[in-house]
Formats: C-alpha cells, sequence, structure tokens
C-alpha cells in the first residue's frame, strides 16, 4: 500500500519552482481527458474521437472525455495556438485541478507544423505552457494517442 | 415560453457542445432565442497568407489542412483551378480515381456528421454505431491512400497512387457491406421515434431564406433547393454519370420545409448515392495513366511561366468549395481565395436559430454541419483592438480604387 500514499515534490517547469507535495496516486487509474481544439484542422480532433469508438475502445483503460476542465485530469490540446484563442487556452489550464498533465497531440501543436510561417500564431503550446507528452503526427493515428496515454502513465509511475 | 425577461447566453468559444472553438451570443426571452451573434476567427491560421510563400506543390499539402474533413475538397478545388489557368488535361483513370476518392471522403464526412447530430440529442448508442461502421471506410482509404485522414493523393495534373487490383477488391467488399448495413442504419436514422420527435419541425430554415443568404450543399438541399455543384458544373467523372440528380427530401416522399430532420435525410440518401458513384466508377474505370507523369519540378517549372487567374469548384461533403488563384510568372501564386461552404452556411443560423428553444440550440447548429476550421479565413485585426465595420460604400470605393490603379499600370 506504500505505493498509495507516496509523496514527491516536482519541479512545475513552468515557473522552475517548487511545488510541494503533489500526490499522484489518484491518476493512476483511470485518466479523464478534457479535449481543447484550439486552431486544429480538425483531423487530430476526430482521431481522438475515433479512439474512444468501438474500435479501438480506449474507454476500457478508463480514459473518457468529460465536459470540463474542472473534471479532468489531463488537457489534451489539438492545433497550433492561434493569437485569439491564446487566453483561453491559459484560462482552462488554470482551470484543470491538480495534479494534471498536458498532452498534445498532432504535429503543429509541439512544432508549429504545416502552419510554421504564419502570423497568427501565438505557440507553439509549450512556450506557453508546461506539456508532459507530444503525440507527432499529422494527424497521430489513434494507436499513437493510445500509445501516448500509455507514455503519460508511465511518467506519472517515474514521479 | 416566452417572457418579459430578456438575457444574454453566451456559448462558447470553448465549450463541449462545439468541437471546435466559436462563440455564440444568444439574447434568450424566457426559454426562447430571440436573436444571436457569432463570432468567428479562432482557429484562423492565416493559411491564405502561407501559402502565397510556398511552391504550387507544397501548397496541395498545405490546403488539405485546412480542413481534416474535407482533406480531398480543398486541395482538389486548388487543383482544378490551377489546371484552369494552365489547361491541363487530367487522365481519364485519374478523374475516376479523384471521384473515388471524393465520393469515399462523402461517405466518411456524412457518417462522422450523423454520429455527432446523434451525440447532440443524447443519443449516444447511435454515436457509436455510426463511428464503428465509418472505420470501414478509414480503413478503405487508408489501404489506397496510405493515410485515414490527410490522404496526400492529389497532384497537378491527376492523383499519385493508382488504384491495383487488391484495392479494388477492398473497395468492393467495403460497398458490399455498406449496402448491406444501409436499410438498417437508414431505417434507424429516419424512422426511429426518438430522433424525429427530436428533429421534426425545429430548425426550419425555408427555401426563400435557403435562397437569400446563399446556403450550399445539404443545407441548401435540405430546404428544397436543387443544387449540387457535381452536376450544375461537373468536373472529374460526374460528367459520367447520367443518373445523378441532387437529392432533397421528396426522394423518400416528404415535401421539404427545411427542418433538421430534411437536412438529415439529405445525408442519408447522399450515402447511397455515394456508395452507387463509385460501384458505377469501379465498374467504368478506365485503363491508362494516373498523372502526365512529369515530376514536381517539371510543373512548377511550366506554371512559373504562366499567367492568369483561375477557379475550382467542387461540391464538398458540406457543399460547394471554391479556390480562385492568380498566376504571375512566379514560384508561387500571388493570390489564393479560398472559399468554404460555412461561409455561405453560418448565415443561416441567424434564421434557424430564432425562435427556438435553448435544449435544441446544440442540434440546431450541429445540423449545417458546421466546420470552423474552413471558415476562418481573413481577419482584420487592429492593434488597439477596435471593431470596425467596412460599409458597403467603403469597399465598393476600394475595388474602383484597386482597378484604377491597375488599370493605370
Ligand atoms: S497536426 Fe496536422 S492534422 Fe493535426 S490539427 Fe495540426 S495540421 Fe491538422
Amino acid at each position: 500500500m506504500v505505493y498509495y500514499y507516496r509523496c514527491y515534490n516536482v519541479i512545475d517547469n513552468n515557473r522552475g519552482t517548487y511545488v510541494k507535495k503533489i500526490n499522484y496516486k489518484h491518476l493512476k487509474r483511470s485518466l479523464w481527458a478534457y479535449h481543447m481544439n484550439t486552431g486544429s484542422c480538425n483531423a487530430c480532433d476526430i482521431e481522438i474521437l475515433a479512439t474512444l469508438m468501438p474500435r479501438y475502445d480506449a474507454e476500457r483503460f478508463g480514459i473518457k472525455l468529460v465536459g470540463s476542465p474542472r473534471h479532468a485530469d489531463v488537457l489534451l490540446v489539438t492545433g497550433t495556438v492561434t493569437e485569439k484563442i491564446k487566453d483561453k487556452i491559459l484560462q482552462v489550464y488554470q482551470q484543470v485541478p491538480k495534479p494534471k498533465l498536458v498532452m498534445i497531440i498532432g504535429s503543429c501543436g509541439a512544432t508549429k507544423g504545416v502552419f510554421h510561417e504564419s502570423y497568427a500564431m501565438a505557440g507553439p503550446l509549450d512556450t506557453l505552457l508546461p506539456v508532459d507528452v507530444y503525440v507527432p503526427g499529422c494527424p497521430p493515428r489513434p494507436e499513437a494517442i493510445i500509445y501516448g496515454v500509455a507514455k503519460a502513465w508511465e511518467k506519472l509511475e517515474e514521479l | 415560453m416566452k417572457s418579459d425577461i430578456v438575457y444574454p447566453l453566451n456559448i462558447g468559444p470553448v465549450h463541449p457542445a462545439f468541437k471546435e472553438p466559436i462563440k455564440f451570443t444568444f439574447r434568450i426571452e424566457g426559454e426562447q432565442v430571440a436573436g444571436v451573434d457569432i463570432d468567428f476567427g479562432y482557429t484562423h491560421r492565416g493559411i491564405e497568407k502561407i501559402a502565397l510563400e510556398r511552391n504550387y506543390i507544397q501548397i496541395i499539402y498545405l490546403l488539405e489542412r485546412v480542413c481534416g474533413i474535407c482533406s480531398f475538397s480543398h486541395p482538389l478545388a486548388y487543383c482544378l483551378a490551377i489546371e484552369d489557368v494552365a489547361e491541363i488535361q487530367v487522365p481519364d483513370r485519374a478523374r475516376y480515381i479523384r471521384t473515388i476518392i471524393g465520393e469515399l471522403e462523402r461517405l466518411h464526412s456524412h457518417l462522422l456528421w450523423t454520429g455527432i447530430a446523434a451525440h447532440e440529442i443524447g443519443f449516444d448508442t447511435l454515436f457509436m454505431y455510426t463511428w464503428n461502421i465509418r472505420e470501414k471506410v478509414l480503413d478503405c482509404l487508408e489501404e489506397f491512400t496510405g493515410n485515414r485522414i490527410n490522404y496526400g493523393m492529389l497532384t497537378i495534373g491527376g492523383v499519385r497512387r493508382d488504384i491495383t487490383p487488391e484495392n479494388s477488391e477492398t473497395i468492393t467488399r467495403m460497398l458490399e457491406y455498406y449496402m448491406e448495413l444501409y436499410d438498417r442504419a437508414s431505417e434507424i436514422l429516419l424512422d426511429d421515434l426518438t430522433l424525429r420527435a427530436r428533429t421534426e419541425g425545429i430548425g426550419i430554415l425555408s427555401r426563400e431564406q435557403a435562397e437569400m443568404f446563399c446556403a450550399v450543399g445539404p443545407t441548401a438541399r435540405g430546404s428544397g433547393l436543387l443544387k449540387d455543384v457535381r452536376i450544375d458544373y461537373p468536373v472529374n467523372a460526374y460528367y459520367d454519370i447520367p443518373w445523378l440528380n441532387p437529392i432533397s427530401p421528396r426522394d423518400i416522399g416528404k415535401e421539404p420545409i427545411g427542418d433538421v430532420y430534411d437536412r438529415m435525410a439529405v445525408r442519408v440518401l447522399e450515402i447511397k448515392q455515394s456508395l452507387n458513384v463509385i460501384q458505377f466508377c469501379m465498374e467504368n474505370l478506365p485503363e491508362g495513366d494516373i498523372n502526365s507523369g512529369e515530376g514536381a519540378v517539371k510543373i512548377i517549372n511550366k506554371l512559373k511561366k504562366l499567367e492568369g487567374e483561375g477557379i475550382g469548384r467542387y461540391e464538398a461533403p458540406r457543399g460547394e468549395v471554391c479556390h480562385y488563384v492568380i498566376l504571375d510568372n512566379q514560384e508561387h501564386p500571388i493570390q489564393l481565395k479560398v472559399k468554404a461552404p460555412t461561409y455561405s452556411n453560418g448565415f443561416t443560423w441567424i434564421p434557424m436559430l430564432t425562435n427556438i428553444e435553448i435544449a435544441d440550440i446544440p442540434i440546431v447548429i450541429a445540423s449545417i454541419d458546421p466546420c470552423v476550421a474552413c471558415a476562418d479565413r481573413m481577419t482584420f485585426i487592429r492593434k488597439d483592438g477596435a471593431k470596425e465595420r467596412y460599409s458597403w460604400d467603403y469597399l465598393h470605393q476600394k475595388s474602383i480604387q484597386k482597378y484604377k490603379r491597375s488599370a493605370n499600370q
């Protein structure tokens, strides 16, 4: 049972300060995800939904999309961050209760991808928020998204 | 119920009812919507500007990312526009392959929409069901284009990959699978009491309003307007299909009134139509080349020496997409304009949403199959953030000035 009561100090790499005693035990099982579109082309969004559908059925691992950031453990972000949505993603990030993880689905959130020389970009996302898992691909396959979630679990085990 | 108290209701830009960021501000009287204001622009990525810095071949892959669902229609319209300027003849086999992929895309898009619509009215079983059967067409697309969503199949003057005999077997099997399922699925979608109760008589867009707001695609056809770019301005293999007609709810014996049910019926019938078109193309697939055989460099070199403007029109799953390019002896176009179907259909929200109940808002919004990523093309941003409205006279004067300038040069 020690496993369930481990507490750690981790560095919040956004502010570079210590955040004390975040208890990750609640995250060990079902990850509830909130999906946010920050200017994607929809392809990544429909792949996330396809991941949850009967073919791939990520819900059997307890992964579930929730309707409010306040219920979520993981923030799934798709798309490049456009200028107009920048404030909104920061607000949503604030609303997710701690401990939280951020996952980027798709190349354009991670590196701006195909839109790299655009004038309307505030991203990539990791300049604004601490990001834990990147799932590259344009769009990534559902298998890749499931693999990304598994990586997030692994990361939590290490913490 | 109407009441004297009027209050605003803000939905969006980030809201679980929409998969994409868009903001609606409703004016609510009691339980009823009295007015609506729409704010676009959250997914504006400046694609038209980026395109001016890329060469003609790179633009194809950029335009696939305008919208992940219509990721064949946008580059196709662009290729048609370029082929229009350069007067390139597309080989017959390529025309048929383009048609097949276009129809496969329509199939997957309509199945996707049906699922989303079912989700919006809380019928999640149907959502799972349609998304499950949709995997079949994605498998088929993957086998023959190499990707599930952004196919990368097009090139100027043809397509990049051929249909091999194994592929045609897969397509035949897929057609059999859907033909078998279609009756059952259409029964669920069109006769189910729950669905009918939630969709009939709400979100009405009359024929006159559809004409006035220039509705396109299934939204227009649901209101009884018989317009379909595949038939009115045929491209690809649509010339050769004599029985192709615009779908209307009359095909199931219902007089169109333009409610959500009619739009759904049009989409369900179009699934059948797409299956028939694919079957026709597979049976009549001509032999021959699939493109001009020239490499990308050669194509770019050829286009570099051209001047002129071209238009490409194609019926995407959501309606007409239209691309306009201007070439001017350069390695990239000097102007590219994308007109997506949600541009036109977005305005039909206003009559649809007025005088409905709050609970019906999500399904009415979803009923035009909005694609915000397509529609967010151009915005004016001023540093001080002031809103500015351009009047008709101002725009008229601007255009006169522009033409005077170019005439003087
Ligand atoms: S990564 Fe590619 S597919 Fe995904 S949202 Fe960005 S452009 Fe679209």
